[in-house]
């Protein structure tokens, strides 16, 4: 395992019909250390999936480098997109199943989908499944090939806010047991204070790196919310622009 | 009275036999026969093996001219609808053979190529082959983006992908294609066997015609739309239920 280093001079879309070239982002650079929970905050709009998709090596078009160390030529990618994206035609064990080899050991996933409560469900078909539930099976597909780094974008955004935090629990029990390093985008502050140990602060497009905060709250105290939020409130008084931003 | 809806069916069937047993009747002419009197006639041929042979030959032509051409349209379609430089090259080609007629296809291949099986076979597979494509290239265009994406990212294999992402989405296209395929390519093999083969049903429907007989044509048709209603049956929907347990 090494650091993960991010370096994108420059991202421009295309013009397509009557919206002109669109310059997504522009000289950021980002360094995410091993198992390390990096929280990525900026407003709605402003690039985060597509630097997500980037480093997953979904978009190759841009100006920059990706470098992930000498074990891979590519970092390998667990993504936990925005909508849940499993195969509608394969149960949720299948869907889990596909990501492996075809040499995987079964415990690994039974394991998996015993943290995540999923269990019985495992031969259910997704169309079946509440989206609180979708969204924590896609979480086991990306645990279960054990990646270099984890890309999660908004993945609790639509869930009410008892199951997302179900799931954002879930999530952490998890993380904990197998540690990862995590690049996690949101505008959710109180969410970012919950789970990361570092929040980056983006700018609107063409999206720059803004400044960056460590979490220094223990991880035995994440789940006092009196704490996170005494240092939410801290960080907004000390960095005003932050409101602006989310 | 209430008819429930699993006689309905049975109803329409019935009420449309007696219509054309009393217009046959009303009429009395040998190019109306009754129902009955087809009846008898496909009975006998069947008991004779000529209509079995005959229907035989053409279902043998039907399955390999239509295994051929639901292959092919499935790779091209597929390759024309993910790829935009060979769909825009290739286009103006497909429209060329979707408006070629049935008729021109086949004289021409038995011109180019003598009235030989093979002939026959190709002039079918160049008729179905266009609708083929363009249904399962709409299928390839429209594939979900996101799943593929998801696909890239783990690293799945081609292999992995067209079966496990792409092939299920592509499955209403295909049996759309299947469908409209069956009904189209075996009036087409009529017409092939007519024109250059000496068996099969487009040939006996040929003598039938000289020799003024309706009900052996009538029997025929019965006989050959009995057997595309049994591969509806028993293997379209089947398969159509399996691929789509799925759903909701």
């Amino acid at each position: 395992m090494t650091d993960i280093r991010v370096n994108i001079a420059s991202k421009f879309y295309p013009a397509v019909g009557r919206a002109g070239q669109h310059l997504a982002i522009s000289n950021l650079n980002l360094t995410l250390k091993v198992n390390e929970f990096v929280c990525l905050l900026g407003p709605s709009g402003c690039g985060k999936t597509t630097l997500l998709n980037i480093i997953a090596g979904l978009d190759n078009d841009f100006k920059g480098d990706i470098f992930s160390g000498q074990r891979h030529s590519v970092p390998k990618i667990g993504y936990i997109f925005q909508n849940p994206r499993l195969l509608p035609w394969r149960t949720v064990r299948e869907n889990i199943d596909l990501v492996l080899g075809d040499q995987h050991s079964p415990a690994v996933v039974d394991a998996l989908l015993e943290v995540m409560q999923l269990t019985q469900f495992q031969h259910v078909y997704p169309e079946r499944l509440s989206l609180g539930m979708s969204r924590r099976v896609a979480i086991i597909r990306a645990f279960a090939v054990d990646p270099d780094i984890l890309l999660m974008d908004e993945p609790f955004v639509s869930l009410d806010a008892p199951t997302a935090r179900q799931v954002r629990e879930l999530l952490l029990a998890l993380w904990s047991e197998r540690p990862h390093t995590v690049l996690f985008v949101t505008h959710d502050l109180r969410e970012a204070i919950a789970l990361a140990d570092r929040l980056v602060f983006l700018s609107a497009a063409p999206m720059s790196f803004i400044s960056e905060v460590k979490v220094p709250i223990d991880r035995t105290d994440r789940h006092n919310e009196g704490v996170r939020e005494e240092f939410r409130r801290q960080l907004l008084n000390d960095y005003p622009l932050i409101k602006t931003l989310l | 009275m209430k008819v429930s809806k699993n006689t309905l069916p049975a109803l329409s069937l019935l009420i449309f036999l007696a219509a054309w047993q009393a217009l046959a009747v009303y009429f009395g002419s040998n190019t109306l026969p009754t129902p009955v009197f087809v009846a008898k006639v496909f009975w006998q041929s069947c008991v004779a093996g000529e209509l079995p042979f005959h229907l035989g030959v053409t279902l043998l032509r039907l399955v390999v001219s239509f295994s051929i051409a639901m292959l092919l349209g499935c790779a091209i379609g597929i390759l024309l609808g993910r790829n935009k430089r060979l769909d825009v090259f290739f286009d103006n080609w497909l429209v060329i053979f979707l408006n070629v007629p049935a008729l021109v296809t086949i004289i021409l291949c038995y011109v180019w190529f003598g009235l030989v099986e093979s002939a026959a076979i190709l002039a079918v597979v160049i008729n179905k082959l266009p609708n083929v494509i363009v249904t399962i290239r709409e299928g390839a265009r429209a594939l979900d983006q996101d799943l593929l994406e998801m696909a890239k990212c783990y690293g799945f294999s081609k292999r992995k992908t067209l079966v496990h992402v792409i092939w299920p989405q592509l499955h209403p296209f295909v049996m759309g294609a299947t469908r409209s395929g069956l009904a189209l390519i075996w009036k087409i093999i009529l017409v092939v066997e007519l024109l250059g083969r000496s068996n099969g049903m487009g040939y006996q429907l040929h003598l039938f015609f000289q020799l003024f007989d309706v009900a052996s044509i009538l029997a025929y048709t019965i006989a050959f739309v009995a057997v595309i209603q049994l591969i509806e049956l028993v293997v379209l929907k089947p398969l159509d239920k399996r691929s789509l347990q799925w759903r909701r």
